[in-house]
């Protein structure tokens, strides 16, 4: 069927000029001057987009709890238990060890999965890889290539426990030496 | 009896065993060379791509199935809407790749009586593309609508709960054709299973044409005449791709701890894995002088294993075994070819290095996110 038409016949090759006259033929110079308006329209276009994407990013107001926040006095919580009171609402859990009193962060440090603190094992565990982590969110096992973060804990001066989530403190840095990284009380 | 039969297979689904099992089996079922395929007649391996093996096999898998969804454990896992398109895999996986065994199988012993393969078809006669194909193609559209149709009435997708970034379920898994990145994010970075190896992938399957230049077996299916070809492709596919995924749906419960089959999914399953750098076997352990300081120092050895890894063996093998591939594909080639191989080498590699030695990572820089 196609065949026919797709080998020309050598009868109905020759003479054919082709069939330009019947359109208007257009310049080489318009068409360049066509293509190139063309081509600034597709880009502004294209540009106002990534702009319009590009400020999507930077909300004009951000629904975000506060980066920093008290949790309480130190002794509200006890020594050797890991406090889970503040997971949910503000992605840290609150430790406090013989040495002091630290805030871990609960994204998993592999890929950001927030692991579970299991007690009867006494470590962290995360859901999607399986990495573990002692209570002093040092890694042990699975893939995760270092310890969890650290947020900076301090007293305010009525003698409450201060967090200031935009302080990190990292192990595998030798940050957790850092003033902050852990609270003695 | 049955309790026994169910012990054997979870201990057998451990991914070590399995894995291990799978690897030696392969090259005497997908024989890569004319020594292998000795075996594998001798074996009766080659009965596998006849109707009966494909009716054998059909009937294992269904009995095993049939066996889960009788199983108080397993026929949970089965169930979830989530893993019914991975029974579909298995079966149509299976099916396709015995019935594509079949037809070479069948071409090759034409080829070997010097008959024409079962795709010769004289060129006086034609098929049209339409209607005769079209037709075809717009029935399967519509049965496969349908199917599809059905499908989501009678399992509806899984609607959870509202996303909470504070709380990941456990455990966590990625939808079913991740689950074979997933089980490499077990052993790897993020950067290298999430990002590095899915680019090699794609890449490496895009130049296969460019690798491939072998002119027989074109048109026609046949192993005798690719061995080689079909076994790296078929160990990419089979080992490296529905082996993680099978292994990631079934087999990973609570905790991304492994559980065979038809085990009971308890959050509370301890299993150690405590997992150690190369670095601090070195450093720690071997040499009892502590980590240097200095990370470069530090994961020397690691650096150096991977160099030689990538860089070494390719020479080697030019000057060995390979001897006369570098030639017939010329520098660049081989390279490339050698280089990907090592890298599938690389997951079953570091799943041992894991499952022995506890190794963690070979080369560990977490201050400059590198790890491999
Ligand atoms: S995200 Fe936690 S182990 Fe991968």
């Amino acid at each position: 069927m196609t065949d026919a038409s797709a080998t020309p016949t050598p009868s109905e090759a020759p003479a054919q000029e082709p069939q330009q006259d019947s359109a208007e033929p257009i310049e080489r110079k318009s068409f360049l001057s066509w293509l190139s308006v063309g081509w600034i329209a597709f880009a502004a276009a294209t540009g106002g987009f990534f702009t319009m994407m590009g400020r999507f990013m930077f909300p004009n107001v951000l629904f975000e709890p506060p980066q920093s926040f008290t949790i309480g006095f130190p002794d509200d919580f006890q020594i050797g238990v890991v406090d889970e009171r503040f997971k949910d609402s503000r992605g840290i859990w609150v430790v406090r060890s013989y040495d002091g009193l630290y805030a871990l962060s609960t994204v998993c440090t592999h890929l950001g999965c927030t692991p579970n603190w299991l007690i009867t094992d006494n470590k962290f565990k995360c859901p999607c890889h399986g990495s573990g982590f002692r209570k002093s969110g040092i890694n042990f096992e699975g893939p995760a290539p270092r310890p969890l973060e650290r947020y900076k804990v301090t007293l305010t001066e009525d003698g409450q426990v201060f967090v200031d989530k935009s302080v990190k403190f990292q192990y595998e840095k030798g940050q957790w030496d850092l003033p902050g990284a852990i609270l003695k009380v | 009896m049955l309790e026994l039969i169910k012990n054997t297979i979870d201990f057998l689904s451990q991914p070590s065993i399995s894995l291990t099992m799978i690897l030696v089996a392969f090259p005497f079922v997908f024989p890569p060379t004319e020594k292998f395929d000795v075996w594998h007649r001798k074996l009766k391996l080659h009965k596998i791509w006849t109707k009966q093996g494909g009716m054998i096999g059909l009937v294992f898998i269904t009995l095993y199935f049939f066996l889960g969804f009788t199983d108080e454990h397993f026929s949970l896992i089965l169930k979830k809407p989530d893993n019914v398109p991975i029974i579909f895999i298995i079966y149509s996986v299976l099916f396709f790749l015995w019935l594509s065994m079949y037809q070479a199988y069948e071409n090759d012993q034409r080829l070997a009586a010097g008959e024409p393969v079962a795709e010769y078809y004289p060129a006086k006669e034609k098929v049209l593309v339409w209607p005769d194909l079209v037709f075809i193609e717009f029935i399967a559209l519509i049965l496969m609508t349908v199917f599809l149709l059905i499908w989501s009435i009678a399992l509806p997708a899984p609607l959870e709960q509202a996303a909470n970034p504070t709380l990941s379920p456990n455990p966590a898994k990625a939808p079913w054709y991740f689950l074979g990145l997933q089980e490499m994010l077990v052993y790897f970075d993020p950067w290298i299973a999430g990002v590095l190896f899915p680019s090699l992938m794609i890449l490496g399957l895009m130049a296969i044409p460019y690798f491939d230049r072998n002119k027989e077996g074109s048109g026609y299916y046949s192993f005798a005449q690719r061995r080689k070809s079909i076994f790296i492709f078929l160990y990419g596919w089979l080992v490296l791709w529905i082996f993680p995924i099978v292994v990631g749906t079934f087999f990973r419960g609570p905790n991304w701890n492994f559980f065979g089959p038809f085990e009971e999914w308890s959050v509370a399953k301890v299993v150690a894995l405590s997992n150690v750098n190369l670095s601090d076997y070195i450093w720690v352990k071997m040499l009892r002088i502590g980590l240097p300081s200095n990370p470069l120092i530090r994961e020397s050895v690691g650096i150096v294993f991977i160099l030689a890894y990538f860089g070494l063996i390719p020479i080697v093998l030019a000057r060995g075994k390979l001897r006369a591939l570098p030639e017939k594909l010329g520098p660049i080639r081989y390279g490339l070819i050698v280089f990907l191989a090592l890298a599938m080498m690389l997951l079953p590699i570091k799943m041992y290095l894991r499952w022995t030695l506890n190794l963690k990572y070979i080369i560990a820089i977490p201050e400059a996110f590198f790890n491999i």
